[in-house]
């Protein structure tokens, strides 16, 4: 709570720094006697940067290395008994002296050694916290007063002002990319540390999934094979883009075609609802719908359908992309030049004959992209897969079978405790690599062809 | 596009005077029909699929609708409940003594709040039953089922905070418990036998009896917005906890996702060189839209658990996932907001004498403004619907409390969907997760509602 009245009130001083800029660029500029070189707001803001930045620097590094700090000299001053003791027990008697420092106490009789390391806390605290407070203030001032005294009419602050935004707006930029080599590096670090437990050969070209948790010292790790999780990724994707690459792609075809325009305005934004629809959300459909209607369906022709199965999360997931590929497919058909339509409708060819024998060849390259992009989304999917294709990892070729993904393994592995030392935690890294990098080829190639296409009719 | 240009429904018509009728015609004419039903074939396979689409949309809504809303009315008995001195025998609560620390007297209190729990408040409950079953009195033990077990905790929360209630009468509502509410909605086949019942005959012919009468009712159940998770009495398991966890991660992702995407979208847009860097900036943001969520979850894990040390199951780290998430999202439509405002606008104020960054934000940014909240209001709806990266940061561990800060354990609203869907008693909690998705859906429907709406207020066209 501190802290937020400290920032509080490095806000409100950076205010009255404006007004005092403002104030002073309108004195120095005498009342338009003197030509200034920028308008008052930018000098008011530029005696507030100088003002609140430096400060709010201390602040953050000053919070990001106190507690470490105090932590070690606590820890130093403790007799050499209680510092010998191990990291969790230490952690207990740190917040009892913590707890007395603050005043709050302890209900039993504190020990002797911890009241002197309480006192020690609180002695650094409060003197941390004052020449905390005190250099924030001094920098602020300082920035204030230096600035002040430094308007001139020659002064560029705008320029200042406007290098300092630019400056942020880079940072800011950059944060995607970090995102990204914060996952590749993270992925390849801890997918390197499971592949000192696990030859990678046996992981990519393995034909049994069975991690087995191991008790200490068997050596008996299980047997982590990729190929039956990545069969069962297929399976259910090809499933889901047999739903949905026919249906998108009639859709589209039929809203950019044939479809009145009151069609068109209605259907469109009800069928992508279904794009904005929680995964969740289609996973307990699948789970409490499709799944026993399927079911019964097998029983009713005499096929023996799991009520989980690769078909329910596929036809489910399929549903799913659907709006996906429908609108990207309409985004290309309507792309394709009317005068190849004129051209062929004039030659006599109806209306399905245009569309099947001159625009969807020209759009082929676009679809191509759709159809890649719908299938880097299937692969990816998770929480469908997790609550309706049954989780059975066995390499089978059966779609009424439960199976299980790549996505639904990274889960099991890695919910509950998190234990970033055993394989089986850590294969969901390994994992997490496959799937970032088969999704990634698929994205790349699918958005290169989008984009040459995109090209050819611009 | 389905306009009158299409003219080929007259070939039908003799051939005009004054040309000749060759065998060529003859072929046309005859392959016409074929022609003109693959035409109709055509036209049908593309009306079915968007059927299927809209049918599919209304299956969703319906199937999850008509089990979900019901859930919202629970059965809850109302029935005066005596504090019965003879069974609430406690001292009065502690009061600060001179020369006594914050935490002894903590303690002490704690002391006297353990005593409270030792009162046997299910005999307070079950004599306020008995009152309306007086043939039930000797069965007590059955009694006790009618009423779900977290509101005996519910009885001594009240005692706790108004200790004056020792000796008085006040009428209550009691939520019933969760086999009774799924006997009495009939979400349990009331023909099964008695071995397959999940209550005992007595203790169903007694609700029965008391859902005649009036004494159980089917209220509104706030319980489900109040209440935060519960595994010890499902009756009375809510919301609450991820309602809150959920709205601190959608404060985070709109402090930190809709800031950074603006201010690097502006850049990118704007300012930067169009240079090898920018290219890979620009297939970054796109790749990045497009990776599996989950592997955002395992960046969150390795990243933000395992490196920082930050706490498992906050909404803070959960935020931080969902936010890097967002970011691609909100970088994009921002970036073709920008791209819609004409290059003439920034000409025009430049060409008055206005920098660069005067015209972008006294100028580009206003007017690109409703488009960017769209698209933040759009990113931030698809943050709080997801599910696969919070399970990986620990957020599907069972809290029992509602938050009070982003760093406490917390669930969401689609994870708290994901741990009731698996609760055993299936009868019950397929309509109460029936009921969190409305709640979920209502959420994200209103916000993109919202989005729709600035959408057709503010758009301009150029």
């Amino acid at each position: 709570m501190d802290n937020w009245i400290m920032i509080g009130a490095l806000l409100v001083l950076m205010g009255f720094a404006y007004q005092f800029g403002v104030l002073r660029s309108r004195s120095v500029a005498a009342g338009g006697a003197v030509r200034m070189h920028s308008r008052p707001g930018y000098y008011g803001l530029l005696v507030a940067l100088w003002c609140g930045l430096p400060a709010l620097a201390v602040f953050l590094l000053w919070s990001m290395i106190e507690p470490s700090m105090i932590r070690s000299v606590v820890i130093e001053q403790l007799p050499p008994e209680v510092a010998a003791l191990d990291g969790n027990q230490i952690n207990v008697i740190l917040r009892r002296v913590e707890s007395i420092a603050s005043g709050f106490g302890v209900s039993d009789q504190p020990a002797a050694y911890e009241l002197a390391a309480a006192a020690r806390v609180s002695e650094l605290q409060g003197t941390g916290r004052m020449s905390m407070i005190a250099l924030m203030a001094a920098l602020a001032v300082g920035g204030l007063v230096f600035t002040l005294r430094r308007i001139s009419p020659a002064l560029r602050a705008r320029n200042k002002v406007e290098s300092v935004v630019q400056t942020l707006l880079i940072i800011c930029s950059t944060i995607a990319i970090l995102t990204t080599i914060g996952i590749v590096l993270s992925m390849l670090g801890e997918a390197m540390r499971f592949f000192q437990f696990v030859n990678p050969v046996d992981f990519f070209f393995g034909t049994v999934w069975n991690p087995r948790f191991s008790t200490v010292g068997s050596g008996d790790q299980g047997q982590f094979g990729l190929l039956p999780l990545l069969w069962g990724t297929i399976m259910v994707s090809i499933v889901a883009l047999l739903i949905a690459v026919p249906v998108g792609l009639m859709t589209a075809i039929y809203m950019a075609e044939y479809a009145p325009g009151w069609l068109r305005s209605v259907a469109k934004p009800v069928i992508e609802v279904l794009a904005g629809i929680p995964t969740i959300v289609y996973g307990f459909f699948a789970l409490v719908t499709v799944g026993p209607f399927f079911h019964g369906l097998g029983l009713a022709v005499g096929l023996d359908i799991r009520t989980t199965s690769a078909l329910t999360a596929g036809v489910v997931m399929g549903i799913m992309i659907i709006p996906f590929v429908s609108s990207l497919s309409d985004d290309i058909i309507t792309q394709v030049p009317r005068a190849m339509r004129d051209g062929s409708l004039g030659l006599g060819a109806t209306k399905a004959e245009t569309i099947r024998n001159v625009v969807l060849p020209a759009a082929l390259p676009g679809i191509v992209g759709a159809f890649l992009l719908a299938a880097s989304r299937a692969i990816g999917e998770t929480m469908i897969v997790v609550l309706a294709a049954g989780n059975s990892p066995v390499l089978h070729a059966n779609p009424f079978e439960a199976v299980s993904t790549v996505t639904v393994t990274i889960v099991n592995q890695l919910t509950g405790d998190l234990d970033f030392a055993s394989p089986q935690s850590l294969v969901a890294f390994a994992l997490g690599l496959t799937l970032f990098v088969i999704t990634l080829a698929l994205n790349v190639v699918a958005l290169y062809i989008v984009r040459k296409y995109r090209e050819q009719y611009e | 596009m389905s306009d009158q240009a299409v003219t080929h429904d007259t070939p039908h018509a003799p051939p005009q005077s004054g040309r000749q009728w060759t065998p060529q015609h003859e072929l046309v004419k005859k392959s016409l029909g074929r022609r003109h039903a693959a035409e109709k074939r055509f036209r049908a396979a593309g009306m079915s699929a968007v059927l299927f689409g809209l049918a599919m949309v209304a299956l969703l809504f319906v199937t999850i609708f008509a089990k979900g809303i019901p859930a919202f009315w629970q059965a809850t008995f109302n029935i005066p409940v005596y504090f019965d001195p003879e069974i609430v025998k406690v001292e009065p609560r502690p009061q600060a003594q001179p020369g006594e620390t914050p935490a002894q007297l903590r303690d002490r209190d704690l002391a006297w709040q353990t005593q409270v729990t030792m009162v046997n408040w299910n005999r307070v409950i079950e004599n306020a039953l008995i009152e309306h079953l007086p043939e039930a009195a000797s069965k007590r033990p059955l009694v006790r089922r009618l009423v779900t077990s977290g509101e005996r905790f519910g009885l001594r929360d009240m005692f706790v905070a108004n200790p004056e209630l020792l000796g008085q009468r006040v009428t209550l509502r009691l939520l019933a418990d969760a086999n009774v509410d799924v006997w009495l909605k009939g979400n349990i086949d009331r023909d099964l036998p008695d071995s397959q019942q999940q209550l005992p005959p007595e203790v169903r012919q007694w609700a029965d009896a008391l859902y005649e009468r009036g004494v159980i009712e089917m209220k509104f159940s706030t319980s489900l917005f109040m209440n935060p998770d519960s595994r010890s009495s499902l009756a009375s398991a809510g919301l609450a906890g991820a309602i809150m966890g959920s709205l601190y991660m959608m404060l985070i992702v709109i402090l930190i996702a809709v800031p950074v995407g603006v201010a690097s979208a502006i850049y990118l847009e704007e300012y930067a060189p169009r240079n090898k860097f920018t290219d890979l900036i620009e297939v970054n943001i796109n790749n990045l839209a497009a990776v599996p969520s989950i592997i955002f979850g395992l960046l969150g894990a390795a990243v933000f658990i395992n490196w920082f040390k930050m706490p498992l199951s906050a909404p803070i780290v959960g935020g931080l996932v969902l936010s890097l998430m967002t970011l691609p999202t909100v970088i994009i439509a921002t970036r073709s907001t920008l791209k819609a405002i004409p290059p003439s606008i920034r000409q025009a104020a430049l060409g008055i004498g206005a920098s660069k960054t005067q015209t972008i934000f006294h100028h580009v940014l206003p007017l690109a403004l409703p488009g960017i909240l769209t698209g933040a209001i759009i990113g931030v709806a698809q943050a709080i619907g997801e599910t696969a990266p919070l399970l990986l940061i620990g957020m599907s561990a069972f809290v029992a409390s509602v938050p009070a800060t982003p760093f406490d354990q917390a669930t969401a609203l689609p994870v708290q969907i994901y741990l009731w869907q698996g609760n055993e008693l299936r009868n019950f909690f397929e309509a109460r997760t029936s009921a969190a998705i409305v709640v979920l859906l209502a959420v994200m429907i209103s916000m993109n509602a919202l989005a729709i709406l600035l959408r057709k207020r503010f758009e301009q066209r150029w």
